[in-house]
């Protein structure tokens, strides 16, 4: 057992755990922010994307102690005082979910391109950025659209500012 | 059209909790006091199993339980079992092998469920696992269906020596060969419908839990279907009396069909929830998923269609083997027959069709029911053959299947069905347009200045959706009813629960079921919950499959609905002293007719509950009612898909340039979720036709057994869609809905391999048409313009 503390969605906290522990089942299993997924054994689905320090990271394939002293935000940290994350909205929005199981992992990777990539983004760079994002029921379309419309709304929005600091 | 109501594109309900990641998965459901259970798998295809030694994992840490098939067996825990009986051509009943929820003497494919650890936690479960020594008999596998009839070839279950399950047939055998006779033009084409892996995001989870007290079990599971889950695990498998056993299906992560079947892991986890006397969580991980979720399609088929010199079809003659994988599924039987040969004959109006199947067990896991289910599998028949047999006739594929369409209705097929309405032209024409097919010509020039090939291809698919008249299907072998039933429970305040035994898991019930009540009721669409899933609160209900929750679901709450109303409008006149008679109901008033005398619906609730003004002698109190809705027809969903490609001839890459859906779903609730449905299952189909397949190797180890392996659309692979629709509503429907959640997956796959064909200029393009049979095709294509 080793002892992990990082901030999560703004909240310090700090558990003894296996060194094998990963970050996903930190935020599940201790902290039981079961927003977060797993979809898959080989990080590949994306389902588990999670901001570490402000940057997309896929949490099954990270070890919760190097996030020690790391902060963290999972989708449950997106809104802000009731108010959701333009992203969030996009999403609802452009009807870019289905059965909603990819769809956290989506929105933070969404949150995450526009961070690298800006507010333009056209239809093939979403596409292409969205490889390590597998969803098996929109087809993408909405989901295309949806990361088009957020990445439009989150213009000079606070939300973005936070994630990029 | 209200805003909310039927055909408004109201945002979904149930988004809030998804976008906000407060939506509750089996896995995020975690019991006090639970227990993990890890799976030790079969690592050969077939073997049979000397013996079991769990000494040394059981002393291990965290430990509680390692069970395996003789613990099930010494408790009378019975098979799993499949629900459809198919007969074979000779009267006799399909040969169905033993399906243990754990093996007893011999595994039969690779991830065949050996012996179950159960331990504090996942990571003990696992080590623990590793230290069970299994003593395996390794035994020879068969992989090929075709194969595993041949003599000789290793038997995978005792029933059967040829490992067939089946010889099953469809149609008039005679008339298609007379057929044949008279035919002008032949066209023949082997096909393979090429296996695949469902792979819903959410893997697939339960929890089992006892509570002794009670002498009561409750299985959170993820299932498209919880109260034939818990019919099948009481009645059959026999671990709890129906009464004594709930079955949640919370938030489920997609299904596709995946999570229609009852599999070993949800009823083993049940089952020793008792024994250990803990909560039993499992969950798969993605590679279990792909080992033992159950496979979809895999057929080989010889097909040949008969023209006469005008194009006009006159015989249809399909000989198929679906390889059904190692023990029968919950439908597995049902699939490559009564779900695939009814529907050969497409959107034409076809003389003769004569279809036979092979169903055959193989050492591979069980092949089931994947969005769309048959019904992909026939299109891609019918599809290809009529394209082929154009452009070998030198006719425009458009116009070969405009001769052929269907134009009167009802339409009475030679295998079975009898389409109720539809306008197949109207699909086409309005296709044709959004794709700009009249600028293909120019498109493909401008493609091949650049070194590409382009190619277009249709697909004219129709599908038998609203599953199903009970009658009908029982007749045809079914062990179930498929109606549905709902209950609207109208609280005081005039609020109201929908109770449907339909299950949603990503097709948005929460909002359209919503809406309809909305609609009927004129009630504000946040007056309105959904509830399903849970057998406590839903008394029954047959689940989501067969795109039937919009056409079967829809029309038990519809049918419950014109019960409140005609329910209170008794109640209305006892307040109002009018006679039932004069009572109307509009727009959420009961008025009484001709007077300005008015009650809202709110009001008429309150009065039903507070009884004030009518005895009880007179009228129950209340306003609540049920409805068990049984279909009277099959709903006939069909449309045209446009493919247009573009291929490079040096690498073989295919891709998507444009996509064109026009669909006919009839009447639709909600346009911005019924193209949702349409743009996943069209991705699902690109998927089998451009990217997918599951592939074992001779001696039946899965080579594609992750998302490294097996190719899954990603954002990349895919263009965007353009959606069309033209309405014929249903006539054999109340509310008109024929259903849309398996158009996409359906129609697409014909379409792509029509385009790519088209583009190359050669027919032998295999499915998934990676740029490799690409490039092939080109190579073969080039060869024999070469010697022309
Ligand atoms: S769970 Fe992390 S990538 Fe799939
Ligand atoms: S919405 Fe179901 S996997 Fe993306």
């Amino acid at each position: 057992m080793a002892t992990v503390s990082m901030t999560v969605n703004g909240k310090h906290v700090s558990a003894d755990v296996e060194p094998r522990t990963l970050l996903v089942q930190f935020l599940r299993e201790h902290l039981r922010l079961t927003g977060t997924h797993v979809g898959c054994d080989t990080s590949q689905c994306g389902a588990c994307v999670v901001h570490l320090d402000g940057r997309a990271v896929k949490s099954c394939t990270t070890l919760a102690l190097t996030c020690d002293g790391a902060e963290v935000v999972t989708i449950e940290g997106l809104a802000k005082d009731g108010r959701l994350h333009p992203m969030q909205e996009a999403f609802r929005d452009n009807h870019g979910l289905q059965c909603g199981f990819c769809t956290p992992g989506m929105i933070m990777s969404a949150i995450d391109i526009v961070r690298r990539k800006g507010h333009d983004l056209d239809e093939h760079t979403i596409r292409e950025e969205l490889e390590g994002n597998i969803c098996r029921c929109t087809g993408y379309h909405n989901i295309v659209r949806a990361v088009a419309a957020g990445a439009q709304a989150m213009k000079g929005g606070e939300p973005l500012k936070k994630a990029a600091e | 059209m209200s805003a909310t109501g039927i055909g408004a594109a109201v945002r979904r309900k149930e988004d809030q909790r998804f976008i906000t990641g407060k939506g509750q998965y089996t896995d995020d459901i975690n019991r006090p006091g639970q227990a993990y259970a890890y799976f030790l798998r079969s690592p050969h295809a077939h073997a049979t199993i000397k013996k079991i030694d769990a000494k040394a994992a059981l002393a291990m840490p965290g430990v509680i339980a390692v069970l395996t098939g003789d613990d099930l067996a010494a408790d009378k825990i019975g098979g799993l079992i499949c629900g459809w009986m198919i007969h074979s051509k000779d009267g006799s009943p399909m040969k169905a092998g033993p399906h243990p929820a754990l093996a007893q003497g011999k595994v039969r494919y690779v991830g065949d469920h050996v012996a179950v650890v159960v331990a504090e936690s996942l990571a003990q479960a696992k080590d623990a696992a590793e230290a069970v020594k299994v003593d395996y008999a390794e035994l020879k596998a068969v992989v090929d269906p075709a194969a595993a009839q041949k003599n000789g070839a290793p038997q995978v279950h005792d029933v059967s020596s040829d490992n067939t399950v089946y010889q099953w047939h469809l149609g008039d055998k005679a008339a298609t060969d007379a057929a044949f006779k008279q035919a002008k033009h032949v066209t023949r084409l082997d096909l393979v419908n090429n296996r695949l892996i469902p792979n819903a995001i959410e893997p697939r989870a339960a929890i089992g839990e006892y509570d002794p007290g009670t002498d009561a079990y409750t299985l959170y599971t993820t299932s498209q279907n919880p109260h034939v889950a818990r019919l099948v695990l009481s009645a059959f498998v026999g671990i709890a009396p129906e009464h004594k056993l709930r079955v949640i299906a919370p938030d489920v992560g997609g299904g596709f069909g995946s999570k229609i079947f009852i599999y070993a892991e949800e009823t083993v986890c049940t089952w020793a929830a008792k024994k250990v006397g803990r909560p039993v969580k499992w969950t798969a991980e993605r590679s279990e998923s792909f080992l033992a979720d159950a496979h979809g399609r895999d057929h080989v088929t010889r097909a040949e269609l008969a023209l006469d010199d005008r194009g006009r079809i006159l015989g249809l003659r399909v000989k198929t083997i679906a390889n059904l994988g190692a023990y029968l599924s919950t439908f597995a039987s049902s699939v490559p027959t009564y779900l695939y040969a009814p529907l050969l004959s497409g959107q034409y109006d076809i003389p003769a069709i004569y279809c036979e199947v092979d169903g055959v067990y193989t050492n591979t896991a069980p092949v089931d029911a994947y969005r769309g289910a048959g019904r992909p599998e026939a299109t891609f028949v019918v599809e290809r053959l009529v394209e082929v047999a154009a452009r070998e006739m030198g006719l425009d594929p458009a116009a070969l299947r405009k001769r052929n369409y269907i134009k009167k209705f009802p339409h009475q097929t030679p295998v079975i069905m009898n389409y109720d309405i539809g306008n197949y032209h109207a699909s086409l024409d309005k296709a044709l347009e959004l794709a700009d097919y009249q600028n293909f010509a120019k498109r493909k020039r401008e493609s091949a200045r650049r070194g590409r090939l382009r190619g277009i291809g249709f697909s004219s698919y129709i599908e038998a959706c609203g599953i199903a008249p009970s009658q009908a299907v029982g007749s045809l072998g079914a062990g179930v009813g498929l109606w549905e039933s709902a209950e609207v429970r109208v609280n005081p305040t005039g609020s109201v629960e929908i109770l449907t035994g339909s299950h949603s898991h990503g097709q948005g019930h929460e909002t359209t079921f919503a809406q309809l009540v909305s609609d009927r009721l004129g009630i504000p669409i946040e007056h309105v919950t959904v509830i399903h899933g849970d057998t406590d609160k839903v008394q029954f209900g047959m689940g989501t499959y067969g795109s039937r929750s919009g056409a079967v679901g829809m029309a038990a709450i519809a049918k419950a609905i014109d019960k409140v109303i005609a329910k209170g409008k008794k109640v209305a006149a006892h307040v109002l002293e009018a006679s039932e008679g004069d009572i109307e109901f509009k727009d959420g008033k009961f008025t009484v007719a001709g007077t300005d005398k008015a009650l809202g619906f709110g009001d008429v609730a309150l009065q039903a509950y507070i009884a004030h003004k009518f005895s009880g002698q007179d009228l129950e109190p209340g306003l609540k009612e049920g409805a068990f809705y049984d279909p009277t027809n099959f709903t006939f969903p069909a449309g045209m898909h446009i493919c247009e490609v573009e291929v490079d001839p040096q690498t073989g890459v295919t891709t998507i340039e444009r996509w064109t859906a026009v669909d006919d779903f009839g009447t639709v609730i909600n346009p911005m979720i019924v193209e949702g449905q349409v743009h996943g299952g069209v991705a699902q189909g690109i998927g089998q036709a451009l990217l997918e397949g599951a592939r074992y190797d001779e001696n039946g180890q899965l080579v594609t057994a992750s998302f490294m392996d097996y190719c899954m659309p990603r954002a990349g692979d895919l263009p965007s869609f353009t959606v069309g629709m033209t309405t014929t509503p249903c006539p054999s429907n109340p509310l008109g809905i024929k259903g849309c959640g398996e158009a996409g997956a359906i129609a697409a796959p014909a379409a792509v391999i029509n385009a790519i064909t088209d583009a190359v200029g050669h027919e032998d393009v295999a499915m998934p048409a990676t740029p490799q049979v690409v490039w092939r095709a080109c190579q073969k294509a080039a060869q024999r313009m070469a010697a022309e």
